[in-house]
């Protein structure tokens, strides 16, 4: 094995996803087929047009969907049907669980898994405490805005500690400067943990910021057009929009993304010019 | 108590004293209704009396056999009509329009099959009772997110653990108002029953004291039952709302 092949941490080869038709609609080729190896630690976004089989993409990834053709792997093994330990998923939808306390939404999958209380406990406490929750332990979700209620789903995948972290248009729904402040704190979860972390996102100033690497997605059926290496250091922040690499990096993911959101909203002419 | 509760307090009052005032000014027949504070007394001697603890025993043991019939029988029904999409949709338009059918016409079948007993008074309360508790069944079931069943996954859940440590807490607000709609056609199912047939119970003393003229023990056992009636289902309101608050879906 060489050593670029022992740094690949997750694989997707070939990986295609058809969803069959029902009740006499077509077949939906929604992605692939799609070669993608992401490295151990690193931060890859994934941008494209809506529709273009993103989600998917992460659902194939996780375990979440079988892929109709290709192969998955993670940490060397086989993906099938099943998500593996050490895969944390956070997803755009609110995912909190209205009827138990932030502590108690955090400590969920840790009490799953017989892990012992005063071990609970601590890691709890201190997922908390790194994502700002440690004062709102005790509130219901309802108590908390849609930006809090987003980092107690990220607390309750921390503290599992996986090792590959797969997000899905985790701020889609928040509104810009929240979204730019979450940001900072996935950067801030990605260091302290070093866990590889896969974003999905439509955003592109949010992948350009994040990301080691970015992937750009064609429309459907979901293939990988470019994939943009940002060259950002390790240490990063917010604060790296105002550097005129940022604003070179985003106008070439719309260079490579105009055309082909043009196609998914169906301007097919306009997308050829 | 907030404002609210004391203006709730405030009606309630003045509904009382009014009634009250035109029982005692002969604005209202003394023959047809009797001043809540007689009917208050009538009752206090008549529990006081036990002359109908056996009654009053019967009538609320067959409304709670009624409600657990119905609250257990309907989620079980829902859990498994929800799992049968097609014949959820056969069933729907029934559903939709059992409410319209006056049900008490299947009572006389009832008599006939299970006679002069329990059965058929417990079976009353369970019909008008248990569509309400499928119905909030679906509905709440139809209300977990999806995304839930994803997050189930991800932490690697089987379809029991998903079922009732996911999907049932996520149903239960809507589960709730099942119950609190089965309580109430409970009561309703039964006492109408025994009102109309039945040999013993709240709702044939009812009727026979109507029968009788005997005004004091009718209204003493009608307050009686709309206090019960009342007190059962203020408790399961405010046990509802202080839930819903709580989770964020603020009922009305």
């Amino acid at each position: 094995m060489t050593a670029a092949a022992a740094d690949i941490h997750a694989s997707l080869a070939g990986a295609t996803r058809i969803y069959p038709g029902v009740a006499g609609t077509p077949a939906v080729h929604a992605l692939g087929p799609v070669d993608l190896a992401l490295t151990r630690g690193e931060f890859f976004a994934v941008v494209g047009p809506s529709g273009c089989g993103k989600s998917t993409l992460l659902e194939v990834l996780a375990g979440l969907q079988r892929p109709t053709a290709g192969t998955v792997t993670f940490e060397d093994r086989k993906i099938a049907g099943q998500v593996p330990e050490g895969i944390g998923v956070v997803f755009q939808e609110d995912a909190s669980f209205p009827w138990l306390t932030v502590w108690d939404n955090t400590a969920f999958g840790l009490r799953r898994s017989g892990v012992a209380a005063a071990e609970i406990r601590r890691r709890v406490d201190d997922a908390l405490a790194f994502m700002g929750l440690k004062d709102f332990a005790r509130a219901y979700p309802a108590q908390l805005s849609g930006g809090m209620r987003q980092r107690v789903c990220i607390s309750r995948t921390l503290v599992l500690q996986p090792r590959l972290i797969l997000l899905d248009e985790p701020f889609g729904a928040l509104d810009a400067q929240t979204r730019l402040l979450m940001g900072d704190e996935v950067l801030r979860l990605w260091r302290a943990t070093g866990a590889t972390v896969l974003l999905i996102t439509h955003a592109l100033d949010e992948a350009a910021m994040l990301s080691d690497r970015i992937g750009t997605m064609s429309a459907r059926p979901g293939r990988f057009l470019e994939i943009i290496e940002t060259g950002w250091p390790r240490e990063r922040d917010s604060t790296i929009v105002s550097e005129p690499a940022f604003g070179e990096i985003t106008g070439r993911l719309w260079h490579n993304l105009r055309g082909e959101s043009l196609k998914s909203l169906g301007y097919s002419k306009l997308a050829a010019e | 108590m907030t404002r609210v509760g004391w203006i709730r307090l405030i009606v309630i009052a003045a509904a009382v004293a009014a009634l009250e005032a035109a029982c005692r000014l002969g604005l209202i027949d003394h023959h047809v209704v009797i001043p809540p504070s007689e009917m208050a007394q009538a009752l206090v001697r008549l529990l006081i009396s036990g002359q109908d603890d056996g009654q009053i025993a019967r009538t609320f043991g067959i409304v709670i056999v009624a409600i657990a019939i119905s609250v257990a029988g309907g989620f079980a029904l829902g859990v498994v009509i929800h799992a049968l999409p097609r014949v959820r949709r056969a069933l729907d338009p029934f559903f939709a329009t059992y409410y319209a059918v006056p049900i008490f016409i299947f009572y006389p079948v009832l008599i006939v099959l299970f006679g002069l007993s329990v059965m058929p008074i417990v079976l009353m309360g369970v019909a008008t009772a248990i569509v309400a508790m499928v119905i909030a069944t679906l509905n709440g079931l139809d209300r977990v997110p999806r995304v839930l069943g994803k997050v189930a996954r991800v932490h690697r859940m089987g379809a029991m653990a998903t079922a009732l440590r996911l999907k049932l807490p996520a149903a239960a607000p809507y589960l709730f108002t099942g119950v609190k709609l089965a309580v109430s056609y409970a009561f309703i199912g039964v006492i109408a029953s025994e009102f109309i047939l039945a040999p013993a119970g709240l709702g044939r003393v009812i009727s026979d004291a109507y029968t009788d003229f005997n005004n004091p023990r009718m209204y003493a056992l009608m307050l009686l039952l709309v206090i019960v009636a009342t007190a059962v289902n203020m408790i399961l309101h405010v046990f509802d709302q202080r839930w819903a608050q709580r989770r964020g879906i603020g009922k009305p």
